[in-house]
């Protein structure tokens, strides 16, 4: 992003995590509110960051054992003979799926309650930001009148 | 700084996850892995093009992975634009916005489509500035309040009041559609408000206002309130407080319960099915100011209506909702969700029994209907037994003009209003209606 920029930046999804990431614009008079902000942000930010890059990690990990192990279960290769990647359809993975998303209930409803919580200052806080920002300009607009 | 090296760096140097390496040798067998099933989707995103460009009143905000219709021009765009791209970049092979069937974008085909999309200047890969354009606003506040979807559910509302045994008022209509149409638009936004991370990991969701950051937080949920607070004010003061509690109560149901229980429980899916046959039961009570039998068996049929067509739709997102955390039939009691979609197809055969047993339709309806009901319980009941792909899609593809087509018939069906006996009966109802209209609009 651009030297210049007063804004934040958003930038593509992450490989990992499939998440945005954003580049906090500083202002050289930050309050101290604002700077709260900006904090809860770039922590809630890291913090999803950190969960999903390595849930869909261990995701794609157990995957590509579960694959694995089925295959050999069957006597099959990863690759049969023209080479091509041996797959379990839809219908093998469900059990993986099922069991995947029961062993990782506990983790998401942890990452839920802290992501709601999160989400809820930090919007709290944007609305008490933008409001002392509101009164500031009505008080300068009201000094520059006089 | 330092935080955007860091990930500028874990992009290049591919992995700060413990099984990186595992991760790197996997990709190439996955490669190939990752082209067929390339080719798959490119089979049917053209096959359902073709068949989702009709738009069909459907009742609800159920599920996120409800198909969201706002995706399909988008898409559309999207499909022609696939061919010229390198067969191991999968872009965007949404299918149309109605299913996502096939919506599965594992994470190492995010790796393998990231390499080739490098090369490619895709608007999307660019760092953008977090600055909200006046001229973007109206696309981003429709997309937003899924505004296709509200559509859809306020011409649900409008069912449920042109089947309303009263003599049809405009006004009241109009103010009905309107007020529940800014309830939908509220619920619709608190929902994206709540879900940015979990929609930023489904196929389906990621191109979402939030996700994008195309809007903040903060304007969403003020987006949201002043949609909100008006409707219901709208429904409660300028149609009946019965239409505005329901409302209100539906967008309770819709944010606090449906969307939170959809990460906790199966139940989601119950609790959805009633979000979305609220509506129609709303349009019979703006009109008639009571909650009749009526109005129920209207609601009825939206609820039953809804388990198979989302649970032959949620049959192919598994790997979606298994990631990122959903607890759906369709993932943890299979033979659940099969049982299910089937035991409500056949319940919509019964309802429309009902229909003029209450005195809604005449007895035409159960007839007529007949077929399309026989129809859809019978693609259920190949759904319950072979319980594949294909089975769950052509039940889904029939859900979709399965419940246009049955509404349309029920209103033609619809028991005459001037019935001789009850004329006065109706008159008299529609004069106190009229009255009270008039005390409430100075």
């Amino acid at each position: 992003p651009p030297a210049h920029s007063h804004n934040d930046w958003i930038g593509p999804p992450d490989k990992h995590s499939n998440l945005r990431p954003v580049i906090f614009y500083v202002p050289p008079e930050e309050s101290p509110l604002e700077r709260r902000l900006r904090e809860a942000r770039q922590e809630a930010q890291a913090c999803n960051q950190r969960f999903w890059a390595r849930h869909n990690c261990a995701f794609r990990q157990e995957k590509e054992e579960f694959i694995y192990s089925r295959l050999k279960a069957k006597g099959l290769e990863m690759r049969d003979e023209t080479g091509q990647k041996a797959t379990l359809n839809a219908e093998e993975m469900a059990d993986f799926y099922k069991d995947f998303l029961s062993k990782n209930f506990r983790k998401h409803m942890q990452y839920n309650r802290d992501w709601y919580k999160r989400n809820f200052t930090i919007t709290f806080l944007m609305g008490q930001v933008a409001l002392a920002r509101a009164l500031r300009w009505l008080r300068w607009k009201k000094k520059n009148v006089e | 700084g330092l935080f955007v090296w860091r990930l500028k760096g874990a992009g290049t140097r591919h992995i700060p996850c413990h099984f990186g390496h595992l991760c790197r040798a996997a990709d190439d067998r996955l490669i190939t892995f990752q082209y067929f099933n390339f080719l798959r989707r490119m089979y049917v995103t053209q096959y359902n093009k073709d068949l989702s460009q009709r738009a069909k009143p459907k009742s609800d905000p159920v599920a996120s992975p409800f198909p969201e219709l706002q995706q399909l021009d988008r898409e559309k765009k999207v499909i022609h634009k696939m061919s010229p791209v390198s067969p191991v970049h999968q872009p965007w092979p949404e299918t149309s916005g109605r299913t996502e069937l096939r919506g599965v974008k594992s994470p190492a085909e995010t790796e393998a489509s990231a390499t080739a999309a490098r090369a490619e200047p895709r608007e999307d890969r660019q760092w953008k500035e977090m600055k909200l354009r006046l001229d973007e606003l109206p696309g981003i506040l429709a997309r937003l309040s899924k505004i296709k979807l509200t559509a859809l559910v306020v011409s649900t509302a409008s069912a449920g009041f042109a089947m309303a045994p009263v003599p049809f008022d405009l006004p009241c209509f109009l103010l009905a559609s309107l007020g529940t149409g800014l309830a939908s638009c509220a619920a619709n936004s608190i929902n994206q408000f709540f879900e940015v991370p979990f929609d930023s990991n489904m196929n389906r969701t990621k191109n979402r206002p939030l996700v994008r950051g195309q809007i903040s937080p903060l304007l969403a949920v003020c987006f949201a309130a002043s949609c909100g607070v008006p409707g219901i004010a709208l429904l409660t003061l300028g149609v009946n407080p019965l239409t505005g509690a329901l409302g209100a109560f539906n967008i309770f149901l819709y944010t606090c319960c449906y969307t939170p229980m959809k990460r906790m429980s199966i139940a989601n899916t119950w609790v959805g099915a009633v979000v979305g046959a609220i509506p129609p039961v709303m349009g019979w009570t703006a009109a008639t100011g009571s909650l009749d039998a009526g109005a129920l068996l209207l609601g009825g049929i939206l609820y039953s209506w809804q388990f198979p067509h989302f649970n032959a739709l949620s049959w192919g997102l598994r790997e979606d909702y298994s990631r990122g955390g959903y607890c759906m039939m369709s993932v943890t009691h299979p033979g659940l969700c099969r049982r299910v979609a089937l035991r409500h197809c056949l319940a919509l055969i019964g309802l429309s029994v009902v229909a003029p047993v209450l005195g809604v339709t005449t007895w035409t309806f159960p007839v007529i209907s007949l077929p399309i009901n026989l129809y859809i319980s019978y693609l259920g009941f190949r759904f319950y037994r072979d319980a594949d792909r294909s089975s769950s899609r052509k039940l889904f593809f029939c859900s979709l003009w399965h419940l246009p087509m049955l509404l349309l018939v029920m209103f033609t069906c619809k028991k005459s209003v001037l019935d001789k006996e009850d004329k006065g009966d109706l008159l008299a109802k529609g004069e106190s209606h009229g009255r009270a209209m008039e005390i409430r609009l100075p």
